[in-house]
């Protein structure tokens, strides 16, 4: 059904879809708008779903990490401080490889207290062992929402995912969106070592080291085949639904001689932005990239490289212009921007081509090139 | 693409004012974008909506700085807020207002929506609700159609006094 909807009814919408056995969440801004919906659909009966409104995003994950563990599929959503305040659990979850679903919307991290968006709150849970996808569209909100599940569930992953999109700026704009029948694409969730009164085993005991590093090292293996895939997850999708996204979204980026990195809504601003200087004979193109956890592989051979990085590693760099960096051996010009919300235009995109110095660093309207 | 940023106070409407135009221009077959620019207000502070609307898919997210259109649903905004500011060239401004404002000429165009709302008994709260009948006062001026401002209504309100409220405006705004 095509209808317009915000990226968090989006997301709401299509957990609806999916119809977890147990949701448990708690709310904060700008994510509120998720749980309250699903918390509806729960109550006008729309969803058969066990809802457990927790105390603390904290106890949501816990509740999350013994659900999926029972055998149910489970999701959550939540947002900056919230996502801080879960941390451990977060760890916890991708450690006993629990195909949980989170929506997270980004949002910057206080002091100063700030609603709006920035990616540093997912980037903090990197090293968790989450996959994590940012979206750019409330359309793929609802897509990535859906293919969460069936890419965390199969048994070659069976790692919790993210879905980050960026708060206000799309959890709460209203745009195009249109909704499907998801059949089978969903099987019934199995979870291979789900807990099994009838079989009695211990979960959670102290490892030693030896034991505790092959677990390591097959998080990393699922992380390594979660790229295999997260394609065909998308190449099924498309086949029964006519939409998918890659790794990256590629705008006039064949015959580029300069690409803009971007992740989340500035990603796709960033496609005007190249048409702007399309036309004006700067031969530039555009790369959102989408998935960060696990990181995909970049054709950028030969190409100029502007980063606009919504996040910061203090006393290092942009995180992405980092991942840049070390992944493809360009130096890029690195813009940081929109920290907190700060307003970035198409048209400032445009200039950050326009003005590029490869190898430096820029923090948009405060400092120069350093 | 046609830009249009609404001025509200927090309370008043002009958010969903922003969705309703929104679904009605989407209704219309148009691809159209709302997104209210949150920020600290509380209810009575000033506050802004976007409503973008083209016949291709939008990708931008920032703020309007060059709207096409500027909807003021409380006059005495103006007196603290530049509502004028960025206006294109050839724009329009719609006041909820009985009278024309001094200082605002040519460009400016004004219909009762509180007057409008208050006949229809619409208040919520205390508040007179503007955000319905703006809709049909868009439609008189080509944003939308009526009937997809009247079924935008709909889809978000049970109350059919909002859609007579909406074909008020329509009537009495002049073109």
């Amino acid at each position: 059904m095509l209808t317009i909807a915000t990226g968090n009814k989006a997301v709401a919408a299509a957990v609806k879809a999916v119809k977890p056995g147990v949701i448990a969440a708690y709310p904060i801004t700008p994510q509120t708008e998720i749980v309250e919906q699903i918390a509806d659909y729960v109550t006008e009966g729309d969803l058969a779903s066990r809802y457990i409104p927790v105390e603390s995003e904290h106890s949501a994950m816990a509740a999350c990490i013994g659900a999926s563990a029972g055998g149910v599929r489970t999701f959550t959503a939540t947002s900056s401080h919230g996502l801080l305040y879960m941390h451990e659990m977060v760890h916890w979850a991708a450690g006993a490889r629990l195909p949980i679903v989170m929506a997270n919307v980004n949002r910057a991290l206080g002091p100063g207290w700030n609603t709006w968006a920035e990616h540093t709150d997912a980037f903090s849970q990197r090293d968790t062992g989450w996959l994590q996808v940012f979206v750019g569209t409330v359309q793929e909100a609802y897509d990535a929402t859906l293919m969460a599940f069936k890419i965390a569930e199969n048994e070659r992953v069976l790692l919790p995912v993210m879905v980050n999109l960026d708060g206000f700026a799309l959890s709460h704009i209203m745009q195009s969106l249109e909704t499907v029948e998801i059949g089978d694409f969903l099987p019934p969730y199995r979870l291979p070592h789900a807990i099994d009164t009838e079989n009695p085993c211990v979960y959670g005991p102290m490892t030693g080291p030896a034991d505790y590093f092959r677990f390591r090292w097959d998080i990393e293996r699922s992380m390594r085949d979660a790229r295999g895939v997260i394609a065909d997850v998308e190449r099924e999708f498309a086949e029964r639904f006519g939409r998918s996204n890659g790794p990256t979204e590629d705008y006039r980026c064949e015959d580029a001689d300069v690409v803009v990195v971007a992740m989340g809504t500035l990603g796709k601003e960033a496609e005007v932005a190249v048409d702007r200087l399309r036309g004006e004979g700067v031969k530039a193109g555009s790369m959102r990239l989408r998935w960060f956890r696990p990181f995909p592989d970049l054709d950028l051979a030969g190409r100029e490289v502007v980063v606009i990085d919504r996040d910061y590693s203090f006393g290092f760099g942009g995180v992405v212009a980092h991942s840049i960096r070390s992944k493809t051996g360009i130096e890029p010009y690195s813009v940081i921007a929109g920290l907190g919300g700060q307003e970035v235009t198409y048209d400032d995109i445009a200039d950050f081509v326009r003005n590029r110095h490869p190898g430096e660093e820029t923090w948009f309207g405060v400092s120069d090139h350093v | 693409m046609y830009e249009i940023r609404i001025h509200s106070r927090g309370g008043q409407g002009g958010v969903t004012a922003a969705k309703l135009l929104a679904l009605a221009a989407f209704r219309d077959g148009k691809y159209a974008t709302a997104c209210p620019f949150y920020g600290a207000e509380r209810r009575g502070a000033p506050v802004v909506s976007f409503v973008r609307i083209d016949d291709q898919p939008i990708k931008i997210y920032s703020q309007i700085h060059e709207p096409d259109l500027v909807i003021v649903l409380d006059a005495s905004i103006m007196d603290v807020v530049d509502v004028l500011q960025g206006l294109k060239d050839g724009g329009t401004v719609l006041l909820n207002s009985a009278h024309p404002i001094a200082g605002c000429n040519g460009i400016c165009r004004h219909v009762d929506l509180t007057g409008i709302a208050l006949a229809q008994n619409l208040v919520v709260a205390g508040s007179p609700i503007l955000n319905t009948p703006v809709l049909g006062a868009l439609a008189k001026m080509g944003i939308v159609t009526l009937p997809s401002a009247e079924q935008a209504i709909r889809e978000m309100f049970a109350d059919e006094r909002n859609v007579k409220a909406a074909e008020a405006a329509y009537e009495e705004l002049k073109v």
